[in-house]
């Protein structure tokens, strides 16, 4: 690394806009996130306390909002394992080996980003609705997917697929597959070469994607809306309550539930800027950096 | 432990990375696999380790076929060009990943581990390292604990790849020497991949040159370099001035000049080539009849302690260059300056067809 890169780039005489230039980027910048991130995150705090504390609780603790937020914790207990164990699976198969339609597969694994919700949530219908490809051959056998929580999960784990695979395949790119060359010729099995190189190499980038993950699967509104049937106390999500309570006016339990949401939000940006944090301790490329 | 390669073959798709190779290597000697990059010489160390699988041909460690074996059983040490040490593990811990990935009734006990690991550190001289990270290393260092990390396990052979080729010139000249003088001390059977051929006269006991797949020559150092068997030889180890013509009469034709030959000599009208190192070359006034001499023109004289080097042109083609080597008395007492004409003195060459 050289001297020059290290200085400030606002104290580089070269780089140094004159101070105008300054006070305009920075009013444009810091403006923009106070008038549409902070104003509206104030504001559903703001709007669920209204009415007092006592409602607040008692929004948040009625039978349906706790159905709410049991469905909505049990769905992403369900998704998001299964996508770790997905994401990881296809991040290692498209990293360490050589297969035709590779790229296929990285396709593949985006197209919950490129695909509107609700049509995620329209196909999960279509194929095991009542009147879906599979729905005669489910209900025969008594088992209901759509507006019950196996749908949920799905359309949950459809949307949120791509965010470990994601996080880990450019990592274990450049990470490549030497060292776990070194461990098989040392002696070590698939699986403790799994365990002891490969997984504590990308431990960081995968907590990384579980917890932007876990936080879509948790606030996920269309595709589960399509799949749920918005019944009451049984298959309403969060955003699906938040929602019916706005629309039967009901504005403070609505932003209170709303709250618990942006609370989440809240702590998953901070948990991800820790993971971030810690991440860059540990010098994780070996290679680019100099010789001896 | 005695290394068999037989008739070994491999492609990558169209590519043909080895084409039928055969090699015998004792135990106890540290070979070079010498070659241009892209000659088959990893691809052969890959697939002695088992990392590749070969088309063809068999494998043999220690009189063991290791057509079923796969390399986590092989008991091969490997060293990578780019060290590929566990980056989230401090040095200890991966020196000691093989002995701990040992099934529960073959692994060492936590102080035997440690115990081991101690001596390997002592062995490769950076015992004071233990609880760093890789990446604090330097790259000498790293390369060094890799070399622990693959002796940890009491391999039988070690393999190593372009083990030095990721270092700059100077600790790659230290980490050369260091290496002979560990192989002296352990007589471990080993085979490191170079394309570097100063690096494998300096190092090896044995040589094994490969171009394109094959193997040209086998033996040790300096037989190797004295008598290159093919053209490939002359021109990849050592360097030499090169003879290119017709052959006539048993003589190979450069310009007018008829050139002495010796041992095989292609049939007339071939074209072939042949070579001379520039101490097998001297310079002279006029021609003495009995040797091969080519007209020459000097053209720089440069002196480097106790020896001459001559580069020269032929006289009539002088894009065609020569260069000799002559000691500081050879060169006074030969009387040329640069600039004037010469011959240039050629004893009898052994001349390779052109294919």
């Amino acid at each position: 690394m050289n001297l020059i890169s290290k200085t400030r780039f606002e104290e580089n005489m070269a780089t140094r806009d004159p101070p105008w230039v300054k006070a305009i980027v920075l009013t444009l910048g810091l403006g923009f996130f106070a008038l549409f991130l902070i104003a509206p995150l104030a504001a559903v705090f703001i709007e669920a306390f209204r009415k007092g504390l006592n409602l607040y609780v008692s929004a948040l603790t009625e039978p349906e909002a706790r159905s709410a937020i049991r469905l909505t914790l049990t769905a992403a207990a369900i998704a998001v394992p299964l996508n770790v164990l997905f994401g990881v699976a296809a991040a290692w198969a498209i990293t360490k080996f050589e297969f035709r339609h590779k790229q296929t597969l990285i396709t593949l694994i985006d197209l919950p980003f490129s695909v509107s919700p609700v049509i995620a949530g329209l196909v999960f219908v279509l194929l095991f609705g009542a009147q879906g490809w599979f729905g005669t051959i489910l209900s025969d056998h008594g088992i209901k997917v759509i507006f019950a929580l196996p749908g949920i999960v799905l359309a949950t784990i459809f949307v949120t697929v791509p965010f470990i695979a994601r996080e880990l395949i450019p990592l274990m790119q450049s990470q490549g597959t030497e060292e776990e060359q070194a461990a098989l010729v040392l002696g070590a099995s698939g699986w403790q070469m799994f365990w002891r190189v490969t997984l504590p190499n990308i431990k960081w980038a995968l907590i990384y994607g579980v917890i932007l993950c876990n936080a879509r699967a948790m606030g996920e509104f269309g595709a589960v809306s399509v799949v749920s049937g918005h019944v009451r106390g049984l298959t309403n999500t969060m955003p699906l309550h938040i929602e019916i309570l706005y629309n039967e006016y009901q504005f403070s339990a609505s932003f209170a539930v709303a709250s618990l949401l942006a609370l989440l939000a809240l702590v998953t940006l901070g948990l991800k800027s820790f993971v971030e944090w810690r991440g860059a301790l540990r010098p994780h490329h070996q290679h680019a950096e100099g010789h001896s | 432990m005695s290394i068999r390669v037989q008739s070994v073959s491999k492609t990558f798709g169209s590519f043909r990375a080895l084409d039928n190779i055969n090699l015998d290597l004792e135990p106890g000697k540290l070979v070079a696999l010498l070659g241009p990059s892209g000659c088959g010489k990893t691809t052969l160390l890959r697939v002695i380790a088992g990392l590749e699988w070969p088309d063809q041909g068999r494998i043999i460690i220690d009189g063991r076929d290791t057509d079923a074996v796969h390399a986590r059983e092989r008991q091969v040490g490997f060293v990578f060009q780019h060290y590929a040490l566990f980056r989230h593990m401090t040095v200890f811990e991966n020196i000691a990943f093989g002995l701990r990935v040992k099934a529960k009734d073959e692994r060492p006990s936590e102080a035997d581990i440690t115990a081991r690991v101690r001596e390997l550190l002592n062995l490769v001289q950076l015992d004071w390292q233990a609880d760093r990270y890789p990446a604090q290393l330097s790259g000498g260092q790293r390369q060094r604990i890799a070399l622990a990390r693959a002796l940890a396990v009491r391999p039988k052979v070690l393999l190593l790849d372009e083990p030095f080729g990721a270092l700059d010139a100077q600790v790659r000249k230290e980490l050369r020497k260091w290496l002979r003088q560990l192989h002296d001390e352990l007589h471990i059977t080993s085979i490191f991949v170079t394309h570097d051929q100063d690096e494998a006269l300096e190092v090896a006991d044995q040589i094994v040159l490969v171009n394109q797949g094959r193997v040209e020559q086998v033996g040790a150092v300096q037989d190797v370099y004295d008598h290159p068997a093919t053209a490939f030889a002359y021109k990849f180890l050592g360097g030499a001035n090169r003879f290119e013509g017709v052959i006539n009469g048993g003589h190979l034709m450069v310009g007018n000049t008829p050139l002495k030959l010796e041992g095989l000599v292609p049939a007339n009208g071939t074209r072939a080539e042949a070579f001379a190192r520039p101490y097998q070359v001297t310079i002279a006034n006029n021609i003495t009849g009995a040797e091969s001499a080519i007209p020459i023109t000097i053209q720089r004289a440069t002196i480097r302690g106790n020896m001459v080097r001559v580069d020269a042109t032929h006289a009539q083609t002088p894009q065609q260059v020569y260069e000799v080597e002559l000691t500081r008395e050879q060169w006074r007492g030969s009387g040329q300056t640069c600039g004037q004409p010469a011959f240039l003195l050629v004893g009898s060459l052994r001349a390779f067809a052109i294919q």
